[in-house]
């Protein structure tokens, strides 16, 4: 495995020549209104949030965003292990989970504002909805791919079956369900912001598509990049305590590849 | 009374065409208390599916299995089963003195003192300074030392231990099988010790179940009358080990009738 810390200067060096290609065809563009120039963007971005205008936004879709994402994380897992362990209940879920997981997530928003109104209980709501699948499916896969002999072990030294499935089949499985955890958080995030754009009650992705409205479109582009630099962060600060809690599996992983 | 018996015990599974496979077959023996005692015989005699039924991790299709003249009808709480797959069977999120605590752990022991019980079992099985790696980081014979550690933490009247050294390279096995003897003689624990090498059962044992070719019944039951503390190089070199390879050997090799 490459070294974490190298600094990647090619990607860099194509990142910093991609928004100077940007600052220069937006200056000899006749339609700037559209397509401002991202010193620009940035600037309104630091007025933006030097005035707390943002802030308040920021705010709300944080918080709507951790209340889905850990809700759906713990119900998710939940059931996961027991739909992973139990064949019998996997059985009964096995058509649900492989009707509704194709189903694109934000076509439950309309039926979830029928039933929940426009405040945060829906966009949180729709959040777990659609943060649910991944972290389900790979913690059944998980748990479905723990060798017998493990289980054994955990039986042979008289644990129960429900200390079975907290101390050995989510520990063993957690490999997996990180891979659905990460790929959640992606989904989070497009889940609060589009039913932010649907609902109108403020957070981001209200501010971005209201901007847009009212042909700011310089702060509705600071907009689309704080959201951005907010999901970078949240992946960044996921990766940082993958790193620390799954150190036994990189090794463990690596050794068998070897 | 003997501290483990087995009567008649046989297991047949229901294939997937639907026959039935009969893989042991009125199985009867026992184990007295403190007695290290193996079942040697071919591979894929059954010894595996002998050992799952006495561990109570499957049902037998008939015959009973006693502990302490209480029938097994699940696992039994004194009585614990090692594994041959130690990178199976090791906790891979725990580390050496993780996968130790375990042990007493699931006995409801969390205390100062149950880490020292089980650095000083990791002590006991040669891995002082291992504590903190985990099982990854460790070669295969090193593994097994962990699970038995592992096992002897919690503290069972019975170990059995399904070809537990089937997996390491040969030199690994002869250091191991010292290491269990010395254990065994410090720790009193009654052993039940399932391997296909007969040089492997006479080394160890007091005594030796000899099991026939699928479905397997017990041919004969061996005493091993070989002095302790036994040596690799003394014992292996002495007549009646000979002898007695020699006796089982036959037994074993006769084809099937």
């Amino acid at each position: 495995m490459r070294p974490l810390k190298t600094i990647n200067l090619a990607g860099l060096a194509f990142f910093f020549s991609l928004l100077l290609l940007w600052e220069i065809s937006s200056r000899s563009s006749a339609l700037q209104v559209y397509f401002p120039p991202v010193s620009e963007v940035v600037l309104s971005l630091f007025r933006l949030m030097l005035s707390q205008e943002l802030l308040g936004h920021v705010g709300k879709t944080v918080k709507r965003f951790l209340t889905g994402y850990f809700l759906s994380a713990v119900l998710a897992v939940g059931l996961g292990i027991i739909l992973g362990y139990f064949r019998l209940a996997y059985a009964f879920f096995e058509m649900l989970i492989e009707f509704l997981r194709p189903m694109p997530s934000v076509a439950i928003i309309p039926v979830a504002i029928l039933f929940l109104g426009i405040g945060d209980s829906m966009i949180v709501a729709v959040t777990v909805y659609a943060c649910t699948w991944p972290i389900l499916i790979n913690t059944i896969d998980g748990v479905r791919n723990i060798d017998r002999t493990l289980i054994h072990t955990g039986r042979t030294f008289g644990l129960g079956q429900w200390k079975i499935l907290r101390r050995i089949a989510l520990p063993a499985a957690s490999p997996y369900i990180v891979t659905g955890l990460r790929i959640s958080l992606a989904i989070a995030l497009i889940l609060v912001t589009t039913a932010e754009m649907v609902v109108g009650g403020g957070g981001v992705g209200y501010f971005i598509l209201d901007e847009e409205r009212s042909l700011r479109t310089s702060n509705m582009y600071a907009g689309v990049v704080l959201i951005a630099l907010l999901g970078y962060g949240l992946n960044q600060l996921f990766l940082y305590i993958e790193r620390k809690m799954m150190a036994w599996h990189r090794g463990a992983a690596a050794e068998e590849i070897v | 009374m003997p501290l483990l018996k087995v009567e008649e015990l046989s297991k047949s599974y229901r294939q997937l065409d639907g026959e039935r496979t009969v893989a042991i077959e009125e199985i009867s023996f026992q184990v007295e208390k403190g007695k290290f005692v193996s079942l040697v015989g071919p591979s894929g005699c059954g010894k595996s599916t002998l050992l799952m039924c006495i561990a109570g991790l499957i049902p037998p299709s008939a015959g009973r299995v006693t502990v302490k003249g209480i029938e097994v009808s699940g696992p039994p709480p004194n009585l614990v089963l090692l594994f041959q797959e130690y990178n199976k069977s090791l906790f891979a999120w725990r580390s050496v003195l993780g996968n130790v605590l375990f042990g007493l752990e699931v006995k409801g022991k969390r205390s100062q003192q149950a880490e020292e019980k089980a650095r000083h079992l990791i002590g006991l099985v040669g891995l002082s300074g291992f504590e903190k790696h985990y099982p990854w980081e460790l070669s295969g014979g090193m593994q097994q030392r962990v699970a038995i550690a592992r096992a002897l933490a919690y503290e069972p009247e019975v170990l059995l231990m399904d070809e537990p050294f089937g997996s390491v390279d040969a030199l690994t096995r002869l250091e191991l099988e010292d290491a269990l003897l010395h254990l065994w003689e410090d720790l009193g624990t009654t052993i039940l010790f399932v391997t296909h090498d007969i040089e492997e059962a006479i080394y160890l044992s007091d005594s030796i179940c000899v099991l026939g070719r699928r479905p397997s019944k017990v041919l004969q039951r061996i005493d091993v009358s070989l002095s302790r503390p036994r040596n690799q190089l003394a014992t292996r070199a002495d007549m009646r080990f000979m002898e007695l390879r020699n006796e089982i050997y036959k037994q074993i090799g006769e084809p099937a009738h």
